[in-house]
């Protein structure tokens, strides 16, 4: 019985094994990765979702750069803006315990409610003054997604940079740039943000963020170090060398390559980290100052009318937990596509359809 | 090791000092003092700015100034410590050493509990992988990682602490709570406990209608306004703990270790009433400790006498029985204040607060009483530990649960269940320590980045600590006080990052310290 039980485990484990093995057979690194997150669900969806976002934010909005002196501007399709002020329009609007500036939204269908489904005019209402809160979300999620590439952007350059020549030379040159690092590491994030976002808010959203990306690399390049720590010890980087290849060539076409995958994951999980600290740093009076907006002002701003318009505070916290839970689950699709060890869970359909195709090809 | 030290404390130093130097000038840069008074219209305006320039030295150069400043820190070297003054004329000191055991007692809940119930549903999620429960709480794991603490915190304020206060005017559950909260409560054990589809309804069924019945009679009995366990209670949480530690530490197998637990349970039981006198209003934390530390020795005593065979496992289970079966005993002594607490006039019946870290309002008496005090100060830590935990937690679950998972899938974990050990023996024993040692580098981490986080907590819930000292520092321009609060937080992420570093070499004997 038990010899019988331990056979049936041996078939089941090659067959797991072919299957993985036959999914992969014939295709790149690239493609296996790339075959690996589209089969992530969540991730997938995440992905969709989030493009679907900025997409929608950016069109609705527009596009907002530049100083208040001379502005960037371009309009979205979105007919009220930030600026408009309705007293009068929000007073006709009521909800039923009299709060002015009710949102107009109503995604029960009439059966239900009995009013039907509708967009209105306002579909998340109107502030105090009867300035429509979409424009004023909108326009916060645009600033906030802006601040997040860039400080995205910016750390993933210089992470990586400093990461790949600590790494590759090692020696002094090593010695020096971690010590830079860990200067930069053992300030917490949250104070130098604050240090320079009280600075930096006032001169608008764009250098703040450069700000923020500035002093926010340390982790990644970390990881990258250890990472090219490892590689340039590798057969095939002596191989380039014996070869004849440059330093910056050995760096960029063979090293480079091969550390991708931790870049792009560390880099995801700078983005959602950098929404959070923007928003947290904004929230605080340290980071975009009025009259710019961005989602964690308006969180600040409308914390105290919860109780009686709780529209007002749920809206910009949506659109932040929305995006940043986006890109946590990206980040987890590509660990686990770029996870060499990674195995897939083989589901009972795998099975079948391996056997279904072993008993066709006998 | 030693040479290893200091080498290393060498190294911090001079971390610490380009590190302060950079932050000293790059506030200094970003902030003008004297801005506010240049618009000013005081017809002694002039005399105003030259005081002001005397006294911040703002006519010497911050790169110059910075030495200065440091000369103060230096000197702490001969025990003449200065991080000089703030503007408003107080020492930085007195200030920092003022905050610091604020800031301490405000993480230091949540910190420990994110660690056991982080670290608890980890390990479950990574031994029940690709189950339903690991799905849901990967979700939930995810969802916490991105909210913003102070979103969760204005939520919480509104819905736990505003309508539990509201709650407590008339202490009847309602039904459709009654059973909210037992549906969780149900699922939750079901998918933790597992096993097969019958065991699983059974579980929940259980425990749903336990729940239930639980929770009527509790609203029948006004137990949330006058809440108390009783020998009963006490005696019920000894039985369980000493049951669920012995499993996990020893096995139930163990029939020696089962009656030491059992034993030191029925001795802290025995040991209610007494305990009663022990614990008067006389009491204060010294109190506290030293039952601890008695229960601690008479549960060692009771694992050595019991036994000769694998004496030090014994006394192990027996004296973390001994430990956790205490608490409640405890805590039923904080309950027994709640009743008094709650319809003082202080308190008003409004015992969660939202903001704030001592209530103000209790008479001398009150505040002289150790558990009435204690009590105050849980009520005020509450909501700040429950938005910490929330936030905080989620790291902890995906970081256990992978390293476990990292952990599972080695071969020597293999050899162990084909050497035939239990499940419990292979996960707790082999797994589990490996699993936990690349945990004290996030520990430690978090730790260091305590002072961070504190900045928002504090500016939510009004407490006065190191993040709100920031916080005016900032605001104020005030560069002595900002560097006092900054070399605080960048000496505990160095010092952090060693003890980390020692603790490894200590724990994991394949990391050897370079001499």
């Amino acid at each position: 019985m038990a010899k019988k039980n331990q056979e049936v485990e041996q078939t089941t484990e090659k067959n797991e094994n072919e299957i993985s093995l036959r999914e992969t057979a014939g295709l790149s690194q690239g493609q296996i990765i790339f075959r690996r997150f589209v089969r992530h669900r969540a991730a997938m969806f995440s992905l969709f979702s989030i493009v679907f976002i900025i997409l929608f934010t950016y069109t609705a909005s527009g596009i907002h750069l530049g100083s208040e002196k001379n502005p960037i501007t371009v309009p979205g399709w979105w007919g009220h803006t930030i600026e408009e002020i309705d007293v009068a329009g929000a007073n006709a609007n009521l909800c039923e315990n009299g709060i002015p500036g009710c949102p107009t939204l109503d995604i029960l269908p009439s059966f239900i409610d009995g009013t039907g489904m509708q967009i209105g005019p306002h579909p998340f209402g109107q502030e105090s003054l009867g300035t429509d809160y979409f424009a004023l979300v909108m326009r916060g999620a645009e600033q906030s997604i802006m601040v997040m590439l860039v400080v995205g952007l910016l750390g993933v350059a210089i992470g990586t940079t400093i990461g790949a020549i600590a790494g590759f030379y090692g020696g002094w040159v090593d010695a020096i740039l971690m010590r830079v690092t860990d200067l930069f590491l053992v300030t917490p994030t949250l104070i130098i943000g604050a240090v320079i976002g009280f600075r930096f808010g006032n001169a608008g959203v764009f250098p703040l963020a450069i700000m923020i990306g500035v002093f926010s690399w340390m982790g990644l390049a970390r990881f990258v170090r250890t990472e090219f720590l490892s590689l340039r010890e590798r057969e095939f980087v002596d191989a380039a060398r014996v070869a004849g290849a440059s330093n910056a060539r050995i760096i960029f076409k063979h090293i480079l390559p091969n550390a991708i995958g931790i870049i792009i994951v560390a880099g995801t999980l700078l983005l959602s980290g950098s929404i959070l600290l923007e928003s947290a740093l904004s929230y605080l009076g340290f980071g975009v100052q009025s009259p710019d907006v961005s989602l964690g002002l308006l969180i600040s701003h409308y914390q105290d009318t919860f109780t009686v318009s709780p529209w007002l505070f749920f809206w910009p916290g949506f659109f932040i937990i929305t995006i940043a839970l986006c890109i946590n689950f990206i980040g987890d699709g590509l660990r686990d596509a770029f996870d060499p060890r990674q195995k897939r869970r083989i589901t009972k359909k795998d099975r079948e359809q391996a056997k279904a195709a072993a008993k066709a090809g006998a | 090791m030693f040479a290893y030290i200091v080498r290393r404390l060498g190294m911090m130093m001079v971390v610490v000092f380009g590190a302060s130097f950079m932050a000293y000038n790059l506030e200094a840069y970003s902030s003008d003092p004297l801005a506010e008074l240049q618009q000013s219209t005081a017809p002694n305006k002039q005399y105003l700015i030259e005081r002001l320039t005397r006294d911040l030295m703002l006519d010497v150069p911050p790169p110059i100034r910075y030495f200065n400043w440091l000369k103060g820190l230096v000197a702490g070297l001969w025990g003449q410590f200065d991080l000089g003054m703030t503007r408003d004329k107080h020492s930085v000191a007195e200030y920092i050493g003022a905050a610091i055991p604020t800031t301490f007692r405000l993480v230091i809940g949540s910190t420990v509990l994110a660690i056991v119930i982080g670290i608890t549903i980890g390990m479950v999620t990574a031994i029940r992988q690709y189950s339903r429960f690991d799905y849901s709480m990967t979700f939930v794991a995810f969802l916490l990682f991105s909210l913003p603490v102070f979103w969760v915190a204005v939520l919480l304020k509104e819905y736990l602490a505003i309508q539990f206060n509201d709650f407590l005017l008339d202490p009847h559950m309602t039904w459709p709570y009654i059973i909210a909260f037992s549906l969780f409560a149900g699922l939750l054990w079901a998918s933790i406990i597992g096993g097969e589809r019958r065991r699983f309804y059974a579980v929940f069924v259980g425990v749903f209608v336990g729940n239930a019945i639980l929770l009527e009679v509790l609203s029948l009995t006004s137990w949330f306004i006058q809440p108390g366990l009783g020998i009963a209670g006490v005696a019920v949480f000894g039985g369980v703990i000493a049951v669920a530690v012995t499993q996990i530490s020893t096995g139930l197998d163990d029939k020696k270790a089962l009656y030491a637990s059992l034993i030191t349970a029925g001795l802290v039981v025995a040991a209610y009433y007494p305990l009663q006198l022990v614990m008067n209003d006389k009491a204060s934390l010294l109190t506290v400790i030293a039952l601890f530390a008695g229960v601690l020795v008479a549960a060692g005593a009771v694992g050595y006498f019991i036994t000769k065979i694998d004496r030090r496992a014994i006394m192990r289970t027996a004296m973390l029985t001994g430990f956790l079966a205490m608490i409640p005993v405890v805590v039923d002594r904080f309950m027994q204040e709640f009743g008094a607490y709650y319809k003082s006039d202080a308190i008003n019946g409004r015992p969660i607060p939202t903001m704030g870290q001592a209530n103000q309002l209790l008479t001398p008496e009150q505040a002289h009483n150790f558990w009435i005090n204690s009590l105050d100060g849980f009520t005020h830590v509450f909501l700040p530990t429950v938005a910490l935990t929330l936030i905080s937690f989620a790291g902890y679950v995906r970081f256990s649960r992978g390293s476990l998972l990292e952990v599972l899938n080695m071969d020597y974990i293999r050899t162990a269940r084909a050497k035939g050990l239990t499940e419990r023996t292979v996960i707790v024993r082999h797994a589990l320590r490996n699993a936990m040692l690349p945990l004290t580098t996030i520990l430690v981490n978090d730790f260091a980045g305590v002072i961070g986080g504190a900045i928002i907590t504090e500016s939510i819930f009004g407490w006065k600590g190191m993040g709100s000292l920031f916080n005016q520092a900032i605001g104020s321009y005030d560069l002595n006080l900002f560097m006092g609060v900054f070399i605080i937080s960048s000496f505990l992420t160095v010092l952090a990052n060693l003890v980390a570093d020692l603790l490894f070499g200590v724990m994991d004997p394949r990391i050897r310290i370079r001499k």
